[in-house]
């Protein structure tokens, strides 16, 4: 029995319970909603919150946190409405440079000894004011083949589920499964040790802010792909909810705990939280509160049976 | 010679210095004429983050993970309850204020219950609390077109001696709050905390009352600021909190307080807040678009960050 | 070089080693052969630790030398050199990463581990060793370490430490090892510890369980003050005279009866239920010592303590416990503070006037225990950093000194602290005691403890002995410290 619920169990499982009884009440509500067409309309903007909440995932994952998520996926977003489209050698060499430019956010970070959530903060403006110079009004056309790839038909599973299922697999067998992100999540968890077994922490955590630069950029290039045009503001609340898709989906602040398909899962929801208040005739003012109350709800469960399997621990 | 170097090894002298520099030279262009002008625009919009910054400051104080994020939401939420009780009416200033400062009073409180009762990180705590208000204000700011009282408008919008009321409060709060810091018990207690919370703990101070005081004080402060801000610029709106998340930020790290927590800086803010309107004015006068001006504002915020570090190792 | 026998694994030569004023090790020489079990036993501060530390490549030395067999001439001494040579050490903290699995520390450990189907290989290797130390260990090798108990994850480091990939393993040191497991897990390992031997390998083991010492090592070695002072083979030694080995010759005890004062009962903790340990009594007025090897629960008994006595809310008015840090960097210092500000951060609720703090009454305040203490620095302005070790201790000391607290437990407080002033503050506690001051002293020098009027002997995180007046001796520390089996 005691290995049941384990604290690892506990949280995957409780953003998967969450996602579950969210999607009956969605169902219960509007019967529509379990088609195909209804599946991807609640869905379809989740892909790229899920992106880029495997992205705050993976800075989390080193003790660390990125404020800046939110302005680089509008940035990203504004990239690929005007360069990737018009000149796509020249895009993707942009994106390609930003990915190096995350990488170094790592290093710096790590020799200088920075508070990530300051430096991040920096680059918000940073990220902030690029876009607005790619793209003073909203704007540009999203590339054709991003266009088809987002609103392509799969028969049987809609595209927002079959790419929500395609992260999470890919983010799980690289952070999860591979030797590589075994050494990543060390750092996050006993830097020291890590670091005494030979490893070089500050390429690790290069690393593992590169990876979340490419994360980012795949958010960014997705949601074009949904909206066909960018603006400089686009994905701006981003970084609040991808931080908040982290803790839904069991990942925690510091020591490495994380989950590539709780985030995931974390992700949707949010974005069905959404759905369900309108279905419920809610006002959409109380949209943003519900992905409070809904997060607190979770930190607060997850508190609970953190304790009850403390205590049965202790017997 | 020795007074002068003291001051130099003030760290709240580069914000004021950099503050200075940029103000010349965006008097340079437009060969004076703007002096006065200028002045008194920049220490109005000064004023504002100056009152979230100070708020901002001491819960940065308090240590590694402490920030409060949740200011703006703070900020919409008492301007808009402020306005709606008030309805443009004289007499009902006082109680407009009140309900302002209950809104920040309730915020802290909740944002230190769920910090205590969830013991998740303060930056979680703040941004799910965030959620919540930013969506009450949402709900009743739902087509709200209240002016607020005339008397408030006069009060934040004339000088007294050319100097704007705005800034002559924003000067009476960053006293009471600089007595509060340098001379107080409960100034020593914060930047004890921000230490070594262990430490302090262990030195008797009293570590969860300090915390719940100064998340309350931080909240109080921003809902203030939200007052005015509605009061000075005609009305609330939606989004009037949102620039002030970063720049509370900001302007506490460019002041030269510590961020990884024990030591604050009050008249840094005011360098700060000075120097980061100025920027925006300087590029405005230099015909730089807005682009520019968030990109050097992120630059200026690293490289600060980068050298203060260098600081530390030397 | 094929015939290893002869050739020492490791050999430390006449080695040196200063902290401060402290003289952790004073010429010691230190070998291990290959088909060898060296017992390395000691109390507090004999320099056990730093002896380790110096032959895994933590330390250097001051003078003398620490030479691995095998190591090129010149070759710089690191962390990383004495993995490549085959050193291990189980050190008695964690040093795995609690957020991953079994397998999964042991690809953190094994970087050649890698590439498609690493993890099979990573489990097979680590449930190899586990099934060779613990049979019938029963551990999941897919599980989280932060899910296993502590003495699955004490396993577990333990086989990761034997467990070899591309070095061969030639040494292991076993730090404490057995302090979490019980009794049946305790002999398997043991067991396989002879088997290791037998095969070529060598173990230094350190143990407070003496009887595990005598009965798996061949030769002990005994330090005392940073020396040597003892090393036969195991044979030649019984419980008894490896603890006499231990001590020192013994001093008399300057008479001192308890204290007349010792009145009411100021602070009590009973022992947890079944656990078979001693309850804590303080009485006022009374020098009370935790006694025992370090990390045997003193330090969480002092934590506990101190937190049951309230003030997380509010300061109460009067204060009622004060504590004296002993990891000052972890618990005592303010690091950006002046010395004057640390000194003073327990007793401003009684400098405050409406609020506001007086500096002037704080700078006297601060000015007469500084005399009292005798700070060296000309400026108590300076920060607290700029003092030396047994100085920044002092400053702790006048911070809970200073108090009204009739309480003042200690932590350690007086390690890097020379000995004049040491003297000084045992007078000034005799002093306080007798005002009617209760100290809690946790101490791991035996001589401090010697001072206390009763001595609580903690083993295994609970009370084992209660020593009181005349009872108080090393001889009788000493062998309340050290099981002779595992309990």
């Amino acid at each position: 029995m005691r290995g049941f619920l384990s604290a690892d169990r506990i949280r995957m499982l409780v953003p998967a319970a969450s996602l579950t009884v969210l999607l009956i009440a969605v169902f219960w509500l509007q019967p529509r909603a379990m088609s195909y067409t209804g599946l991807n309309l609640l869905f379809n903007l989740a892909v790229p919150i899920a992106l880029a909440t495997i992205a705050q995932m993976l800075i989390m994952m080193v003790n660390d946190l990125d404020l800046s998520i939110g302005t680089f996926v509008s940035f990203v977003a504004c990239v690929t409405a005007t360069f990737l489209q018009t000149d796509p050698v020249i895009g993707v060499l942009i994106l390609a440079g930003c990915i190096g430019v995350y990488a170094g956010m790592g290093v710096i970070i790590h020799l200088r000894n920075l508070p990530s959530i300051v430096v991040t903060l920096g680059m918000s403006f940073v990220w902030g004011g690029l876009a607005v110079l790619i793209l003073p009004s909203p704007g540009g056309t999203a590339p054709d083949w991003v266009r088809w790839l987002m609103t392509s038909r799969p028969p049987l599973v809609p595209m927002a589920i079959v790419a929500s299922v395609l992260i999470a697999v890919v983010g799980h067998l690289i952070v999860m499964r591979s030797s590589f992100g075994v050494v990543l999540r060390g750092v996050g968890g006993n830097e020291r040790s890590v670091a005494r077994a030979g490893w070089s922490i500050v390429r690790a955590r290069a690393a593992a802010y590169a990876l979340a630069g490419l994360f980012a950029v795949l958010a960014g290039i997705c949601l074009v792909g949904l909206t066909t045009s960018a603006d400089a503001n686009i994905a701006t609340r981003y970084t609040l909810l991808a931080i908040a898709g982290v803790i839904l989906g069991g990942g925690e602040f510091t020591g490495g705990r994380v989950s590539p398909i709780g985030a995931v899962i974390g992700a949707l929801t949010l974005t069905l939280a959404g759905s369900f208040l309108s279905f419920l005739r809610i006002s959409p003012d109380w949209q943003i509160g519900a992905q409070g109350a809904i997060l607190i709800l979770v930190l607060a469960l997850r508190l609970l049976l953190n304790r009850r399997e403390q205590a049965e621990q202790a017997k | 010679m020795n007074a002068l170097r003291m001051v130099f090894s003030k760290p709240w002298i580069w914000a004021f210095i950099a503050a200075g520099g940029v103000f010349f030279v965006t008097v340079m262009f437009t060969g004076g004429a703007s002096t006065i002008g200028l002045g008194q625009a920049a220490l109005t919009f000064a004023s504002f983050s100056v009152i979230v910054g100070l708020g901002q400051m001491f819960v940065i104080t308090l240590g590694p993970g402490n920030v409060d994020l949740s200011i703006p939401a703070t900020m919409t939420l008492a301007a808009t309850l402020a306005l709606k009780v008030m309805e443009s009416q004289n007499g009902m200033i006082f109680v407009g204020l009140l309900v302002a400062l209950g809104v920040g009073l309730g915020v802290g409180i909740a944002n230190y219950a769920l910090i205590k009762a969830l013991r998740i990180p303060p930056i979680i705590a703040t941004l799910s609390s965030s959620f919540i208000i930013q969506s009450t204000a949402i709900w009743s700011n739902r087509g709200l077109r209240i002016r607020p009282p005339q008397w408030m408008a006069d009060l934040t919008t004339q000088s007294l001696f050319g100097v704007p009321n705005v800034a002559l409060i924003a000067l009476g709060i960053t006293l009471v709050i600089f007595v509060l810091l340098e001379k107080s018990l409960y100034g020593r207690w914060v930047s004890a905390i921000g230490q070594n919370m262990r430490a302090a703990r262990m030195a008797g101070v009293p570590v969860d009352g300090v915390r719940f005081a100064t998340y309350v004080l931080c909240a109080v402060l921003a809902s203030l600021a939200g007052f005015l801000l509605a009061s000075f610029s005609g009305g609330a709106a939606l989004n009037m909190g949102t620039e002030y998340l970063l720049t509370s930020i900001a302007v506490v790290v460019i002041g030269g307080t510590a961020v990884a927590g024990g030591f604050a800086n009050v008249p840094g803010i005011w360098g700060a807040s000075l120097f980061l309107f100025l920027v925006v004015s300087m590029l405005n006068t230099y015909g730089a678009s807005a682009g520019v001006r968030m990109l050097l504002t992120g630059v200026i915020i690293i490289g600060v960050i980068i050298a203060a570090s260098r600081r530390r190792v030397a | 070089m094929i015939s290893g026998d002869e050739t020492a694994v490791i050999a430390v030569d006449g080695a040196e080693k200063s902290f401060g004023a402290v003289r952790a090790l004073d010429g010691v020489s230190f070998s291990v052969r290959p088909h060898e079990c060296v017992g390395l036993v000691g109390h507090n501060g004999a320099g056990k630790s730093t002896l380790v530390n110096l032959i895994t490549g933590g330390l250097a030395p001051d003078s003398g030398s620490v030479l691995v067999s095998g190591m090129a001439e010149g070759e710089k001494f690191s962390i990383a050199g004495a993995r490549a040579h085959g050193v291990r050490c189980v050190f008695q903290e964690l040093s795995l990463c609690p957020n991953l699995t079994v397998e999964e520390n042991t690809r953190i450990t094994h970087p050649a581990l890698k590439g498609l189907g690493w993890r099979r290989r990573a489990r097979a290797l680590i449930a190899g060793k586990l099934d060779a130390i613990f049979p019938g260990h029963g551990i999941d090798c897919t599980r989280m370490i932060g899910d296993l108990s502590i003495a699955e994850r004490q396993m577990v480091e333990i086989a990761t430490a034997f467990s070899e990939s591309d070095t061969r393993v030639r040494l292991v040191i076993l730090d404490e090892p057995t302090s979490s497991l019980d009794a049946g897990l305790a002999a398997q390992l043991l067991g396989y510890v002879r088997k290791f031997v037998s095969e070529g390998g060598a173990v230094v083991i350190i143990s407070h369980i003496l009887g595990e010492i005598l009965s798996t090592a061949d030769r002990v070695v005994v330090m005392k003050d940073g020396r040597v002072v003892s090393e036969r083979r195991a044979a030649e030694f019984t419980v008894e005279t490896l603890v006499g080995a231990m001590g020192s010759v013994v001093r008399a005890r300057d008479a001192r009866a308890p204290s007349a004062a010792a009145g009411e009962i100021v602070l009590t903790r009973k022992a947890p239920a079944g656990s078979g340990g001693i309850d804590f009594v303080a009485r006022r007025g009374e020098l009370v010592g935790l006694a025992g090897l370090g990390g045997h629960g003193q330090t969480r008994m002092l934590v506990g303590l101190f937190n049951a006595g309230g003030g997380d809310w509010v300061s109460p008015k009067d204060p009622r416990i004060a504590f004296v840090a002993g990891d000052r960097h972890v618990d005592g210092n303010l690091p950006l503070w002046s010395i004057l500000r640390n000194m003073t951060i327990s007793l401003l609720p009684d400098l405050t006037r409406r609020g506001l703090v007086d500096t002037r009454a704080e700078a006297e305040i601060a000015a007469r225990w500084r005399e009292r203490i005798e700070v060296r620095t000309k400026d108590m302005a300076n920060p607290i950093l700029s003092l030396s070790g047994g100085n920044q201790q002092k400053v702790l000391f006048a911070r809970a000194l200073a108090t009204r607290a009739p309480v003042v437990l200690m932590d350690d407080p007086m390690r890097g602290v020379d000995i004049g002033t040491k003297q000084e503050v045992y007078a000034m506690l005799r002093e306080e005691a007798a005002k009617g001051r209760t100290f809690v002293w946790y101490s791991t020098e035996m001589d401090e403890i010697c001072q206390c009027d009763r001595v609580y002997v903690f083993r295994e995180g609970r009370i084992v002995a209660e020593l009181a007046g005349a009872e108080v001796s090393e001889e009788r520390i000493l062998s309340a410290s050290f099981a002779e089996a595992a309990a």
